[in-house]
């Protein structure tokens, strides 16, 4: 019954002493074998949430259900029903790869074969059969992560918290994560709730994302439809010279408002779309004004949440590290 | 799935626990070495008070005796309470709490790898002893009395460790309390006898203290033989000492599990 439910959040609420809400009556809703991602800046509530919903923080206030059972009255039921990797890979350093996948396998009440069993295809699914048998403390920070992921699915659970999986990993283990976590939810129908602040790992992997800040969720659609309501893309071009730049800036302003660039650089946003891209290379033909770069770019992400919040996600992050340590 | 029964949750988490413990070569020299090297210290350097006029033995070593004993379960305890707090400051706790272990599984293990290290410590220093000629006028039967009454004590210093280790989450807050042990240890009949002490307010305070009663348990076995008031005390105390921490212990882990 639980299984075909995915996680339904009204008003959730979390305060601690001394700081300010650090999640302040969020609604969310994920469908069953969906990819949720939850973007936003460090400190923007996003752990907290995912604590709340593993059952491992009580909420102040509001209600959630995952697979189907209540967080608060139903906590066995729930962490039945899920797997985590949190924040840190959180491992044993004197236990080996595979003693950690055999403990979490008997905690879960799999036999003693099927631990075995199951224990050997993760280990080959993330690639970590030739280190199984040495001790995690010798391990990198991928292969760390990597087990961190396979310890979560020992039990094959229908729902899968993942919080900042690729946090610190280089674009290598970064992308082959990635890659499991797509295949998990594709071909194996697995809801996935994943925390991130990278807006690339957002865009690839969700189907929609949910923009937290301050406790709150700013915006949340399909990555595709979030772009679309920032609209237009914009085009930014680099002048040949630096006595060129107002020349540039003159004409690119006929074609929509300016917006902030690369330094040296002048940027609008287009306001007759991705087509107005051949219209600018004419006009700037036309005025004799000669550029070195000519750049288009689609929406990003960041731009949702500017739009949203008025600050970009990296600057944003800054902001809200400061504040935490101040409420700490 | 999820229906792992609760002895199947416990030998996992005790053979974690023993096997983590075996790999850490430093904590078992430790937990072996320091406790004989004050034992022969003690025996050596404190030797004349077994000349004291009403001193139970001629033999300070064989009064000496359950000190290694008493101190190798305290040792124990603060190595199990800390990497119970370093398993809840690593997050490794939450990674369990994840899993449908109980919580009672959590503790059984843990002081399960506590009790496998106080056996190992009770047979070492047993035999240790006898090499170097301690006595024990209780025979064979008294040496395993010895060895589970080590145990008892080890179980419930561990449930002292486990309290200190769910209340605090700290580390540093285990180990910290490691010298007041230490002290509460030493305000006891552990060097002098209890009716040789001649502070009154030392032998007021060896007198309720429940170590007294352990290591003069201990100690019977050792020097009177079957000495079933001082036994009945010893044990009686000791499996106060385990229910009392051990029902602490998982009164204190029901509030970190939700």
């Amino acid at each position: 019954m639980g299984q075909e439910r995915g996680i339904e959040v009204e008003g959730l609420v979390r305060e601690f002493k001394k700081g300010p809400r650090a999640v302040d009556g969020i609604d969310l809703r994920v469908e069953p074998g969906e990819v949720y991602g939850f973007l936003g800046p460090n400190g923007a509530g996003k752990s907290t949430t995912v604590l709340m919903l593993t059952t491992l923080l009580p909420p102040s206030g509001g209600t959630a259900t995952v697979a189907g059972y209540d967080i608060v009255h139903e906590g066995p039921q729930v962490r039945a029903s899920i797997g985590a990797a949190l924040q840190e890979a959180a491992l044993d350093p004197f236990l080996t790869g595979r003693e950690h996948l055999h403990l979490q396998a008997a905690l879960h009440g799999l036999s003693r074969k099927e631990r075995r069993r199951r224990g050997q295809e993760l280990l080959e699914r993330v690639g970590l059969e030739e280190a199984a048998d040495r001790k995690v403390r010798g391990y990198s920070g991928g292969m760390k992560r990597r087990l961190d992921l396979a310890l979560a699915l020992v039990h094959s659970p229908r729902i899968l918290f993942l919080d900042e999986p690729t946090t610190g990993l280089d674009p290598q283990s970064r992308s082959a994560l990635w890659a499991e976590v797509s295949r998990l939810a594709r071909e194996d129908g697995v809801t996935v709730f994943l925390t991130t602040q990278y807006l690339e790992e957002a865009d690839v992997l969700a189907d929609r994302v949910g923009i937290i800040d301050r406790g709150k969720i700013v915006a949340e659609d399909t990555p595709e439809a979030l772009k679309a309501e920032i609209g237009r893309p914009s085009v930014e071009a680099t002048p040949a010279g630096t006595s060129d730049r107002d020349a540039v800036a003159s004409v690119l302003g006929q074609f929509g408002e300016e917006i902030p660039a690369q330094p040296g650089a002048v940027a609008v946003r287009l306001t007759g779309g991705a087509a107005g891209l051949a219209d600018v290379v004419r006009a700037l033909d036309r005025e004799d004004v000669r550029v070195a770069n000519l750049r288009l770019d689609e929406p990003s992400l960041d731009d949702v949440f500017l739009e949203k919040t008025g600050r970009s996600l990296e600057g944003a992050a800054e902001d809200e590290d400061g504040e935490m340590e101040e409420a700490q | 799935m999820g229906g792992a029964s609760l002895l199947t949750q416990v030998a996992a988490l005790a053979r974690r626990s023993t096997v983590r413990t075996m790999r850490q070569p430093a904590v078992i020299i430790s937990a072996l070495l320091f406790p004989m090297m004050f034992f022969s210290i003690n025996a050596s350097g404190l030797d004349a008070a077994s000349k004291i006029p009403g001193f139970p033995t001629d033999s300070y070593l064989d009064f000496a005796f359950a000190f290694p004993l008493i101190q190798a379960s305290l040792f124990g305890a603060v190595t199990a309470g800390a990497d119970l707090a370093r398993d809840i400051e690593s997050g490794f706790f939450d990674r369990l709490s994840l899993t449908p272990m109980r919580p009672v599984a959590l503790l059984g293990g843990m002081l399960a790898g506590v009790v496998a290290l106080g056996l190992l410590q009770g047979v070492v220093f047993l035999t240790i002893g006898l090499l170097m000629g301690v006595n024990i006028s209780s025979g064979v039967g008294g040496m395993f009395v010895i060895v589970l009454l080590t145990v008892l004590v080890a179980l419930g210093f561990g449930g002292i460790g486990a309290i200190l280790a769910i209340r605090t989450g700290s580390v540093e807050a285990v180990e910290s309390a490691f010298p007041l042990f230490f002290v509460v240890i030493f305000l006891s009949s552990i060097n002098l006898p209890r009716n040789l002490i001649e502070q009154d307010w030392f032998r007021f305070v060896a007198t309720i203290n429940p170590i007294s009663y352990l290591v003069e348990g201990i100690r019977s076995l050792v020097i009177t033989g079957w000495d079933p008031q001082a036994l009945a005390l010893g044990f009686g105390f000791a499996l106060a000492i385990v229910v009392v921490a051990i029902g602490g212990a998982a009164a204190s882990l029901r509030t970190r599990v939700v």
